[in-house]
Parts: C-alpha cells; sequence; structure tokens
C-alpha cells in the first residue's frame, strides 16, 4: 500500500496550488481592468523575480526577513494560536539588537553578533510569549492582543528614536546611533546577498527538525490537535503555549537584528517596513510547516523586488505588488475550508469505512 | 374506492449509500395506523439513517414511502412536518434562555413577523389543555430538568399537529423512573388519542414495556418484524445480533481487597459555567475494586471525570494516589499508573488528524525506546509498538498510519483502551466507555475492564448506564447535583431506589 502514489496525501500541494493559480487569474482581471496587459505583467513580474541573477539576488535578500517573521505566524499556529504580530516583534527585535550593538562597539565582531541575535530574540520571543501568557492566563484573545501590541512596539520605537536614542546627526530620518561597521553582516562571495539569508534558512530548517523530529515537536501536534487530549496526556499545555510563542516572536526578532545588522546598521522607522504582516501570508500559505516557509518567502519575496520594475514598465502604481499579495492572501485562506471536501481525496478513507 | 391500508407510514426497500458503503440495504418498515412500533438495533444497524430518510434528511437512493397508501416525496423535514410527521431528537433542541411558552410558540411555521405573544399565549393554553402532560409554561427553559424538557420537547411536536410521532432515544437522558413516565403517557395517547409512535431504541425493556409492534435491523439490513406480544426478549436478541459470536463476561474474581489507591478527599469543582458541580465529594477505591458512579447526565459526572483526567482544576478539596497528594503532573501520572477512558474518546483522547500509531503514543512518547535519549523521536518505533497493539485488541484500521479520526467509534475506543490498558494500570478512571458502541465491542470493553479489576488495578467507572453498572461494579454511588447521595451494591440495588436518588429525592 505504501509504495502507491497516495493522492490523499497530495491534497496538501494541490490545494495551495490551485488556490495560487486562482489568484493569479483574478489578479490578471483586476490587471486587464486598470487598463494594462495581464500577461506583459506576469511576465515583468517573473523578469523582476527571477528573470537573471540580479532579480534573483534582489528577491533572496528580501525573502530572509520574510522566512522569520513568517515563522512567527507559523510556530504558534501548530498550537492553535493565529498570532499576527510578527511586526512588532521585528520592530522591537531590531531595536533591541541595535542598541545592545551600541553597547559592544569596539568589541570582537562574533561575539557582538552573537549578542545582538541573542538580544533580538529574547525581545520579539517575550513580546509574543506575552500575547501567550494574555491567552493562557487570562482568555485574551491572541490574534487581537499581538495586532495591538504591534502598534505599541512601533510607537514604543518612535518614542524612543525620536526621544532619548537619536542620533543628532539624523536630520530628516530620526534614528539610532550606528552600530559600528565591523558587526555588519558582509555580503556571500560578490553577490548582493547577506549572510542573513543563510541565518534565516538554518532557522527554518531548525525549526522544521523541532517540529517534526523532536518530543517537543510531538507534544506541540497533540495540544495544537485537541487541547484535552494534551490534558489527558498530562501534557504542560501552559508551557507549550508560551514556547511556542517565544520561539515565533524569537524568530521575528531575529529578523529585525538581520534587518539592523545587514541593511540599515542602525534603528530606524525603516524597520517598520511590513515585513512582519508579509509573514502571515507566507505562514499560511506554507500551511504553518516550516520547511516550506523558504520556497513561499522566496515566491513573496520575489513579487516584491518585482514592484519597482511593474512601476517602471507598465507604469502601475507600487501598491500592485500588495493588490496581487492582497488577493493570494484572500484566496489562500479562503482555500483552507476546502480540505476534506472533495472526493478524490478521500479514496482511502471510504474504503475504510466497508470494513468498519 | 381503494381499501383503506392499515398502515399510516410504509417505507419500502429503501436503499442509502454513502460513498461505498451500504448504510441500508432495502430495508422496509411498516407502520400501523395508531400503533406503538419500535425500532431496535444496535448502533450502526441504520436505524437512525432510516428515520433520516423518512424525515428527509437523506436523500435515499432507492425505495418508496408511503403515506396514507400514497407515495410522497419527502425533500426536507419541512415537507415532513407538513405530513403530519415530528421527531424529538436525542438530544434537545431547545432554546435554554426562553420560557417554555416562547419556545412553544416560536416552533410554529409561518410566524409573522410581528408577534401578538399575548394572543399566542392564550391559544397555547387552550390547546395545552388538550396535552397529555403539563408542562410550566412560563418556566425558563435551563429551571427544567430533563424529563421536563423531553416532554416539552413532545408537546412542541404535538401542537404542530403531527400524526406521527418519531422519537430517537428519547430515555438516553432520563432516569429509569422519567423514562417510564414519559413512554406510558406516549402509550396512552396512542391508545386513546389514535396517535402512532416509532421509537428507535436499543433497551428490550423499553419494547417489552410499551411497544405493539417491532421491526429488527442489523448491519443496515432488514432482519424481521413482529408482534411484541408473544415474542420473547431472547428472539429479538437473536434477531438483533445474527450469528455474530459474543464473549462471554469475564467472571468476577475474588480479589483482596487491601490497598486503598484512589482517594477522592472533599472534592469541589466547578463547571464550565462557573456553577458549583461537584461540592465536598469524598470516595476511595482501593485495588481490585470497580466502584460505580450512577446519575443522569449533567449532576457532576463529567467534571468528575475531568478533574481526575486533569482536564479542569480542582476548586478545593485533593486527589491522593497511593496515599500520596497528585499534583496532576505528567510525571506523577506514570508513576502512580494513573489511566484515564474518558468518554467520546475521539473528542477526548485523541487528535483526530494524528495517525492511529501516534495516538497511540501520547503516553509514552517521550520516553525510551520511543524518545532516543528523551528527545529524538524514534517513529519506526511507535509504529512497531502501534502494529502489535493494532493486532491485540484487534483494532480495524487500514494501516498504523491511517488518521485516527477516520475510524468508526468502536475502533477508537479500542485504540483508546490500547494505548491506556497495555502495561501497568494501578488506578483506572473509566467514563461511560461503550456509548455507542455495538453488543460485540461493548462486551470485548466491559472484559477487558473487568480482567483490570481482577488483576488488582482500582477502578472508578462513571456510567449513564444503569445496566453497565450492575454488571461491572463491586459498589455503586449515586451522584445527583454534585454529591453522592446513595451507596449500594449490585446485589442488593433496586432499580427504583436508584432511580429516585437519581432524580434527587
Amino acid at each position: 500500500m505504501n509504495n502507491v502514489l497516495r493522492i490523499d496525501r497530495l491534497e496538501p500541494l494541490i490545494i495551495p496550488m490551485t488556490a495560487l493559480l486562482f489568484a493569479l487569474i483574478l489578479f490578471a482581471i483586476f490587471i486587464t481592468l486598470v487598463g494594462a496587459d495581464p500577461f506583459g505583467v506576469f511576465h515583468s513580474i517573473y523578469r523582476g523575480a527571477f528573470g537573471s541573477w540580479f532579480s534573483w539576488q534582489n528577491t533572496l535578500v528580501r525573502a530572509a526577513p520574510l522566512m522569520l517573521t513568517a515563522l512567527c505566524t507559523a510556530l504558534p499556529a501548530r498550537m492553535g494560536l493565529i498570532v499576527i504580530g510578527g511586526e512588532g516583534a521585528f520592530v522591537l527585535g531590531g531595536l533591541c539588537s541595535a542598541l545592545t550593538g551600541l553597547m559592544l562597539v569596539g568589541s570582537p565582531a562574533w561575539f557582538a553578533i552573537s549578542m545582538m541575535m541573542l538580544a533580538g530574540a529574547i525581545t520579539g520571543g517575550l513580546w509574543i510569549a506575552a500575547a501567550g501568557a494574555l491567552k493562557y492566563r487570562r482568555g485574551v484573545n491572541e490574534t487581537i492582543s499581538s495586532l495591538l501590541m504591534n502598534y505599541i512596539a512601533i510607537a514604543v520605537m518612535n518614542f524612543l528614536i525620536i526621544g532619548v536614542l537619536r542620533d543628532p546627526a539624523t536630520l530628516n530620518k530620526p534614528s539610532t546611533y550606528p552600530i559600528d561597521e565591523a558587526h555588519m553582516f558582509v555580503d556571500i562571495g560578490n553577490s548582493s546577498i547577506h549572510w542573513g539569508l543563510v541565518v534565516s534558512i538554518v532557522i527554518c530548517l531548525l525549526l522544521w527538525f523541532l517540529s517534526r523530529r523532536t518530543v517537543f515537536g510531538y507534544a506541540v501536534d497533540i495540544a495544537g490537535g485537541n487541547e484535552r487530549a494534551a490534558r489527558i496526556a498530562r501534557l504542560p499545555v501552559g508551557f507549550l503555549v508560551l514556547a511556542t510563542c517565544f520561539l515565533g516572536g524569537a524568530s521575528a526578532g531575529i529578523a529585525g537584528m538581520i534587518e539592523v545588522a545587514a541593511i540599515h546598521g542602525r534603528a530606524n522607522t525603516s524597520l517598520n517596513a511590513g515585513y512582519g504582516y508579509e509573514g502571515i501570508l507566507i505562514a499560511f500559505l506554507a500551511r504553518h510547516n516550516p520547511l516550506l516557509i523558504i520556497p513561499a518567502a522566496i515566491l513573496m519575496g520575489g513579487i516584491r523586488a518585482a514592484s519597482g520594475l511593474l512601476q517602471r514598465s507598465h507604469d502601475l502604481p507600487d501598491a500592485t505588488s500588495l493588490v496581487m499579495q492582497g488577493i493570494i492572501f484572500i484566496v489562500i485562506l479562503g482555500s483552507e475550508s476546502l480540505y476534506g471536501r472533495f472526493k478524490i481525496f478521500r479514496q482511502q478513507h471510504s474504503s475504510e469505512r466497508a470494513v468498519a | 374506492m381503494t381499501i383503506p391500508s392499515p398502515y399510516l407510514l410504509e417505507a419500502l426497500i429503501i436503499r442509502k449509500v454513502f460513498d461505498d458503503f451500504v448504510a441500508l440495504d432495502d430495508v422496509s418498515l411498516k407502520l400501523a395506523r395508531g400503533s406503538f412500533h419500535a425500532l431496535l438495533g444496535e448502533n450502526g444497524a441504520g436505524k437512525s439513517t432510516l428515520v433520516k430518510c423518512i424525515m428527509g434528511y437523506y436523500h435515499p437512493d432507492g425505495g418508496n414511502i408511503l403515506l396514507d397508501n400514497k407515495e410522497v416525496s419527502i425533500n426536507n423535514p419541512r415537507d415532513a412536518h407538513n405530513l403530519g410527521i415530528g421527531m424529538v431528537y436525542q438530544h434537545f433542541t431547545l432554546i435554554p434562555n426562553m420560557t417554555v411558552a416562547e419556545n412553544l410558540i416560536l416552533a410554529r411555521p409561518h410566524l409573522p413577523a410581528m408577534i401578538d405573544w399575548k394572543s399566542e399565549l392564550a391559544e397555547l393554553e387552550t390547546r395545552m389543555a388538550t396535552m397529555p402532560f403539563k408542562v410550566p409554561l412560563q418556566s425558563n427553559i435551563n429551571t427544567l430538568s430533563a424529563g421536563e424538557k423531553q416532554k416539552v420537547e413532545i408537546i412542541k411536536q404535538l401542537l404542530l399537529d403531527s400524526r406521527l410521532l418519531i422519537l430517537d432515544e428519547p430515555t438516553s437522558v432520563l432516569t429509569p423512573n422519567e423514562a417510564d413516565e414519559v413512554l406510558g403517557q406516549i402509550k396512552g395517547m396512542v391508545d386513546d388519542n389514535g396517535l402512532s409512535v416509532l421509537i428507535i431504541t436499543h433497551k428490550f425493556r423499553e419494547v417489552t414495556g410499551f411497544a405493539d409492534e417491532v421491526t429488527v435491523l442489523r448491519r443496515g439490513k432488514y432482519v424481521g418484524s413482529c408482534k411484541v406480544a408473544g415474542t420473547e426478549t431472547k428472539t429479538m436478541a437473536a434477531m438483533m445480533m445474527g450469528s455474530e459470536v459474543i464473549a462471554e463476561p469475564l467472571a468476577r474474581a475474588e480479589t483482596k481487597q487491601n490497598e486503598t489507591l484512589l482517594e477522592i478527599d472533599q472534592l469541589s469543582a466547578e463547571s464550565s459555567s462557573g456553577e458549583t458541580a461537584i461540592e465536598s465529594l469524598s470516595l476511595n477505591v482501593r485495588a481490585g475494586e470497580i466502584v460505580g458512579i450512577a446519575g443522569v447526565s449533567g449532576n457532576g459526572q463529567r467534571e468528575l471525570v475531568e478533574v481526575l483526567a486533569g482536564q479542569r482544576d480542582i476548586a478545593n478539596g485533593s486527589i491522593r494516589l497511593h496515599g500520596e497528594t497528585f499534583d496532576a503532573t505528567r510525571r506523577q501520572a506514570r508513576l502512580h499508573n494513573l489511566h484515564c477512558l474518558p468518554e467520546e474518546p475521539l473528542k477526548n483522547a485523541c487528535v483526530p488528524n494524528m495517525s492511529v500509531a501516534e495516538n497511540m503514543a501520547f503516553n509514552n512518547f517521550d520516553i525510551p525506546p520511543y524518545a532516543l535519549k528523551g528527545l529524538l523521536i524514534n517513529r519506526g518505533r511507535i509504529r512497531e509498538r502501534a502494529r502489535t497493539l493494532i493486532t491485540q485488541f484487534k483494532v480495524r484500521t487500514e494501516t498504523e498510519d491511517t488518521r485516527i479520526g477516520a475510524l468508526s467509534g468502536g475502533n477508537v475506543q479500542r485504540a483508546v483502551l490500547a494505548r491506556e490498558l497495555s502495561g501497568d494500570i494501578d488506578v483506572l478512571v473509566v467514563a461511560n466507555p461503550v456509548f455507542g458502541l455495538d453488543f460485540k465491542a461493548v462486551e470485548e470493553i466491559h472484559n477487558r475492564i473487568m480482567a483490570a479489576r481482577n488483576n488488582g488495578t482500582a477502578v472508578l467507572l462513571v456510567s449513564e448506564d444503569l445496566d453497565e453498572l450492575l454488571e461491572l461494579s463491586d459498589c455503586i454511588h449515586v451522584i445527583s447535583g454534585g454529591k453522592l447521595v446513595y451507596q449500594t451494591t449490585p446485589s442488593e440495588a433496586d432499580r427504583s431506589v436508584i432511580g429516585q436518588h437519581m432524580a434527587g429525592h
């Protein structure tokens, strides 16, 4: 039985792929309505995202933080929580890692980078764990609380960089003082891709391993699948909620750290660029599987990278790629309700009912 | 002129197929006008499917339904109501925070957009005079007992001018005394007012006590029908079960009842809505004994089991295992070999989307050899053990990798039993273990529980089925309003006395 290609195993692949195709058709209709040529637009998106080594580099640089912010939604989702606070964890993680970097100016690069990463991870982790604790202890809806906490995080950062942490030299764009040049992430070889991409992929792989191969991941699967069953097995449900939220938040915090250490060199409002929100879309696209997040993030990073080209060659506004992402998000979310609806995927079950 | 048919309802060679599973294989049912007809069969025999075809919930794949000798097409429950067929469901469909009168009026079809409550109430009161039993019209539904709610459900159907009343296991939520009262009054309406009744049941007591005729189904097939008078229970049981071999009940072995393994001391807990569900309840269970807890559902049994299963917090009091206070951690549950078989195992003790093998490993996935050094899952070992358990406990599943949610109820129960009953068990908490299972599975599961007792396990058995308790227990407590109100042993037990205590008198 096991060596036969089982169509019911393909369900989690076929449904999102079909949904993606459907979303592209909807987007094509939108493009036609605003008076552009959809095939030309799709071609440009492809060229801008994956058409050349240059566009690939652009895509991968954008994909790196998206992988990590996606984990911020994906890990708690395995526990049945819908956390959308990646933006807040990203911003605060970036801010705290920049501050840590400022305190460590002149120290060895490996040490400073590790400490900055740790600071980003702990800040982001505690931030999302707070939403988890509110949910577990007080029953506060984690989706609402994590969303509102995004605004708090952004406000805190703005308050600090306009106020006490401001480098007086930054006039138009208030920022912290820059971190030590020597502590910045360098590019891989002579590409424009920084080492943050490698860090992001490694974290995705590690968390995939954690959720698929370890006792911790198994316990999360039980508690996320049925809390009552987890309680009867006397698993520490509260700890699991906090731990998954912490790990998710830590990933987003590290993304903020990478953004600071690889791109801006300091913390400023550029951190608040929507990577956290885009991560939500990627997590759902990848069905909360840390391994599938890697290709999903590359796809979305590509769309982001292509938006400039759309503007130049089709005279479409910058927001066009946001419209596309929005359509994809809605269609993917809608497709979640289709699991188990198609007869073709249930052949195995029906043959079983006959013997039962 | 046609000769009037003696039958009110005829369902002829009804066929219903789900995917490739034949739920009803050319089943026929003929219900005489003005009779009390029982539809008897094990769980999964197709009783509910047949009734749902009659009510228009399902569309049969073959066969005809005749009412008054005329073929009718019933496409939805509304059609059935218009034809004068009413159904009372197993579970209540009343709106809890409205009054009886409001519930009865709202059930009327074609309600106007504005309801003139005054005139509606007046009309309701006149019509109530013709009803077989009285219900307090101005009371809120949530202040009524289960028996009263059941009566309201029945009156609701009668007010809709139903000629044929279908009752789906109406007594499952009632005390034995309430059940007798309700069924007796319905029987009276059949005899005096010409009402026709079709009752789904698996209790012989109800068939022999009230029904005129019985139709028996087995595994989706029509077995036969006959008059109840003059038919022995044994014959009906044989029709119901066919040639299936049923395990002999395992004998109760003499055990040395010495050490008290489970002590519940002054335990209090709240229900999900924050009301006191159990109040200062104390109970001891010794090694090698089954202590049964009888009661009508909703009297604190669920909360008691949930506390023991770790699904509910203790408000007050304590639980001791082997004399030590139990702190509800995984470590302690393992140390004291505490196991739980909750009711509805798929909902309470399984993750439907995980495989049978994964579900069977919930108790030991974190210890060697299933977890290397207690950290890395060894799926090969987990599946290997699952294969052994599947054979040993006769779980019918395609492979150990099938998701457990795709199994039938009995096989989910067997899988959970395999998980909880393999290895050493000192204390076992069981709740309604055979709810919804067929005879074969029932006997097998009862035998496993008895075997555990005979091996020196302390068993706490919470059940709404008095027969099950009388068969298995060494000692029976009755729970009512969250307190233990009466204690007896099966040999001294008197059903009606137990019933009175269950009702809180």
